[in-house]
């Protein structure tokens, strides 16, 4: 009976952003070892990530502190067996790994195999596992459906007395109802409201939409729980166009603050904002194909319009702004649009509201942190029906890089504009 | 309804502000620290932290520690002293260990989870000011719910019913086979699986035992539990150590010494005595002014001949003691020193290690959880219940316990995973 190595991962339960230790001991010193990931997904997908290893003098592997040779991912990453998972060989092309039920944990096997393996981990017994649970909600947090005046969405509660502040949160083209950084942000304090507006029958005319989107935003406003004029509005892709409409042009409510994941101020129809959610006049002409004929959209809005009805109006933004994107969008020209957003509000001076993210070689599916990075996935078009394999962009390392940073930055941003502070003993001026 | 908090106390002015509890990690195993913070609230500002607990029979039990806010209106309860409460000083897990019954309990409560698949849920509560009593009433300024779970995810929980033996069998996650353990409580008798359950968290293949139903119970019925450990296709069986409390340590040290089928590969005993317990003088029994039992000298004075205690000279492997210096219900410090000279004077005392805590009473458990100077025991068997004094004192007991489990977890480490064939 050979030794057997002890493997432990702390947490044992943890949340989605938190991280954890891997570590290995029991081992013979200078032992090459493989840690190992692996979870299959809600479509029961395999997914998988590894790590060559070298074992010290003292026969331990540290995760977070030794650095991988070789495998998914290199160097000291504590958590590269999350963030560099890809699908398992032989799987279906295209994959997206995202939970849909968030109610349950992500459950991810940790294994350590002798040697420096790189394929047929199935099919040999590990020396050792250790099962491990990663959580988009903290215990206590309460999910709540929204099924009225024809919303559809989810609400999280935080724990605790309340009342809190709280965030609409909204994805992107792709549709549904995405609850999972809805879920994280309410296990972070803030009563947030996941929302399927693209299930909405269409938006007749430009006001129809503001109004459907004024009367979600007052949902969460007036939930007995959320703070009323501490609601804030974070969106990623087409989620961050329909904040800064919101922010913009609806009346009757102000978000205290904006968060704009990969997003554009340019409408993509060129037209109107109702027809964004028609996408009859989206012009598809600029859609290029790459050599995998994957699709790249990121042309569609270039150049940026000079037009000033082709785009948000940036100058009637009152509201504090983040804008976080990947250099390597491939799928919307986030950066160019952001270069010009600033250049509006400048021009019309209220960029002191603005601060802008830029992270190099992440792509456009800037998620929270520690889940895979996918250059390319399925997508349905939604007015087609089209499916096509989207080309989001980014290099796996300094895209998971960039979901750790900006994540943490985002809740800094939600935390210092919607939390109050004590350091105001006057009521909050007004900006 | 308020809509927001507001510090009426020390200003005239409303002053608004809301503060951030974290606990982290939120689901974490019950030996695992956390780290619990308070932010963005006024500098210098007095804060309370609450813990409240439900038991599984409905008992509840607080803890509570003062704070004052630094200079940037933080809390950081593994940092910070707690100025006062049911601890004090920087204890980063006073808000676990330091829980009693709330006032107005039931007398002679103590804290067991009985079914160790879910977790224990302890409610996590900032209160303004520097509160002692009436939590209930008050408004509390933020909240959360924290997990502690006796299983790690990935532990299987099987029951054991062949052979004759009853007893419940956790197995660790992984391909196995993993070094085994025999768990054996103490005179309360019953399946208690808590412990074993946090033992197969930590890579050990772990039986509890029922085996107080008889009165009379058997050597055989170890023996037959260690064989079923043994065959377990899981269980390395030559890897096999036994880590008793109490009653189940005398057992421990018994079977080890005399049977021929059990030979461990290293012993635990937490609070035990080689005496044998036929021998116990009733008559001893004293009570203190609370009409508490205390039965520690029923067994003294340690008997001088080798057929009334187990000849712990003739015993083969390492033998961890965990002894806490005022444990009132057996003889466990004048116990572990005769162990210690019979051992001497065999030229064994190289297998022993005693581990020796002052102020620490007879229930040494798993860290972070409630301690229990005296508490309703009721002996297998019998109808009759008593309140035991245990012994100890809350804040040594618990760092007794935290010492003493990680010294427990270091010494089976040690002898089933690391030690040549």
């Amino acid at each position: 009976v050979t030794v057997t190595p002890i493997l432990s991962v702390l947490p044992t339960r943890g949340l989605v952003d938190e991280k954890f230790k891997v570590a290995l001991e029991n081992l013979p010193p200078r032992f090459p070892v493989t840690l190992h990931s692996l979870h299959q997904s809600e479509d029961k997908d395999y997914w998988e990530a590894f790590g060559y290893y070298v074992s010290d003098d003292r026969g331990r592997v540290t995760v977070s502190q030794d650095a991988s040779l070789g495998g998914t991912y290199t160097g000291a990453e504590p958590m590269g067996l999350l963030w560099s998972m890809r699908p398992v060989p032989g799987s279906r092309t295209g994959l997206r790994l995202r939970k849909m039920d968030v109610q349950s944990p992500m459950v991810v096997l940790i294994s350590a195999y002798k040697g420096h393996v790189f394929e047929g981990f199935r099919e040999q017994p590990p020396m050792a596992s250790a099962v491990t649970e990663r959580w988009y909600m903290a215990p206590g947090v309460q999910r709540i459906d929204i099924r009225e005046r024809g919303v559809k969405g989810t609400i999280f509660i935080p724990q605790g007395p309340g009342p809190f502040p709280g965030v609409l949160d909204m994805w992107g083209g792709g549709g549904g109802l995405v609850e999972y950084r809805s879920a994280l942000l309410a296990s972070h304090g803030f009563v947030s409201m996941a929302l399927d507006y693209l299930s909405f029958e269409t938006f007749k005319t430009h006001n129809e939409c503001l109004s459907y989107f004024e009367k979600v935003f007052s949902i969460i406003q007036q939930h007995p729980q959320v703070i009323k004029d501490r609601v804030g509005i974070c969106g990623l892709s087409l989620g961050a166009t329909v904040t800064l409409t919101m922010a913009a042009y609806c009346k009757s409510i102000s978000p205290r603050c904006c968060v704009c994941i990969s997003g554009s101020h340019v409408f993509p129809s060129g037209v109107s904002f109702a027809e964004v959610f028609q996408f009859k006049e989206m012009d598809m002409g600029k859609a290029r194909l790459d050599e995998q004929k994957r699709v790249i959209w990121r042309d569609m809005i270039l150049p940026i319009p000079t037009d000033p009805q082709r785009k948000v109006a940036m100058g009637r933004i009152k509201c504090p702004l983040l804008l976080v994107n990947g250099d390597d969008d491939q799928n919307w020209a986030t950066v160019e649009s952001a270069e010009d957003m600033a250049k509006m509000m400048r021009a019309a001076g209220n960029d002191h509201l603005l601060t802008t993210l830029t992270y190099h070689d992440a792509g456009h599916l800037i998620e929270p942190p520690y889940t895979p990075h996918f250059r390319a996935s399925n997508f349905i078009v939604q007015h087609s029906k089209q499916k096509v394999v989207m080309l989001w962009g980014g290099q796996t390392k300094p895209h998971a890089d960039a979901q750790e940073d900006s994540w943490e930055k985002i809740l800094a941003f939600l935390r210092q504009h919607l939390y109050p502070c004590p350091s105001s003993s006057l009521p909050q001026a007004k900006l | 309804m308020k809509t927001w908090v507001s510090n009426r106390q020390s200003t005239m002015e409303t002053n608004l502000w809301r503060l951030l509890l974290s606990v982290q990690p939120s689901r974490g195993l019950v030996d695992e620290k956390f780290s619990v913070r308070v932010q963005n609230a006024p500098p210098a500002h007095p804060l309370t932290m609450h813990a409240l607990l439900h038991s599984e029979d409905g008992d509840t039990w607080e803890a509570f520690g003062h704070y004052v806010t630094d200079s940037g209106g933080d809390v950081n309860v593994s940092e910070d002293p707690s100025l006062g409460g049911t601890y004090d000083g920087v204890e980063p897990m006073g808000l676990l260990w330091s829980l009693r019954p709330a006032p107005g309990s039931r007398p002679g409560l103590r804290f067991r989870k009985r079914d160790a698949q879910t977790p224990m849920q302890v409610r996590l509560s900032v209160y303004q000011g520097h509160q002692s009593e009436g939590f209930m009433d008050r408004a509390v300024l933020a909240s959360v719910m924290v997990e502690r779970w006796y299983m790690a995810p990935g532990v299987r929980r099987v029951n054991i019913t062949e052979g004759g033996v009853t007893g419940t069998l956790f197995l660790p996650p992984g391909p196995g086979p993993f070094p085994g353990l025999m768990d054996l409580w103490g005179g309360g008798g019953g399946l208690v699986e808590y412990r074993p359950a946090l033992l197969a968290s930590h890579g050990f293949a772990s039986l509890a035992l029922d085996y107080l139903k008889q009165a009379d119970v058997k050597n055989e019925y170890f023996e037959d539990a260690y064989r079923v450990l043994q065959q377990h296709p899981q269980v390395c069986k030559n890897r096999i150590g036994l880590v008793g409390l109490s009653f189940g340590s005398s057992v421990a040290l018994k079977m080890s010494v005399y049977s021929n089928v059990i030979q461990p590969r290293c012993i635990v005993c937490v609070s035990g005595s080689h005496i044998h317990a036929a021998g116990s003088r009733l008559k001893k029994t004293r009570y203190n002014e609370e009409n508490q039992v205390i039965w520690r000298d029923l067994l003294l004075p340690v008997p001088t001949d080798l057929s009334k205690k187990v000849d712990v000279g003739r015993l083969q492997c390492p033998l961890l003691l965990v002894v806490g210096e005022d444990d009132q219900n057996w003889p466990v410090p004048e116990s572990a020193d005769d162990m210690r000279e019979m051992m001497e004077g065999a030229g064994n005392s190289h297998l022993l290690t005693v581990l020796s805590y002052p102020r620490a009473g007879h229930l040494i458990e798993p860290p972070y959880s409630p301690h229990c100077r005296a508490g309703t025991f009721m002996a297998a068997g019998s109808r009759k219940k008593f309140i035991a004094l245990w012994g100890g004192e809350v804040a040594p007991h618990s760092r007794a316990q935290e010492d003493a489990w990680r010294k427990t977890l270091d010494f089976l480490r040690e002898n089933l995973y690391c030690s040549a064939d």
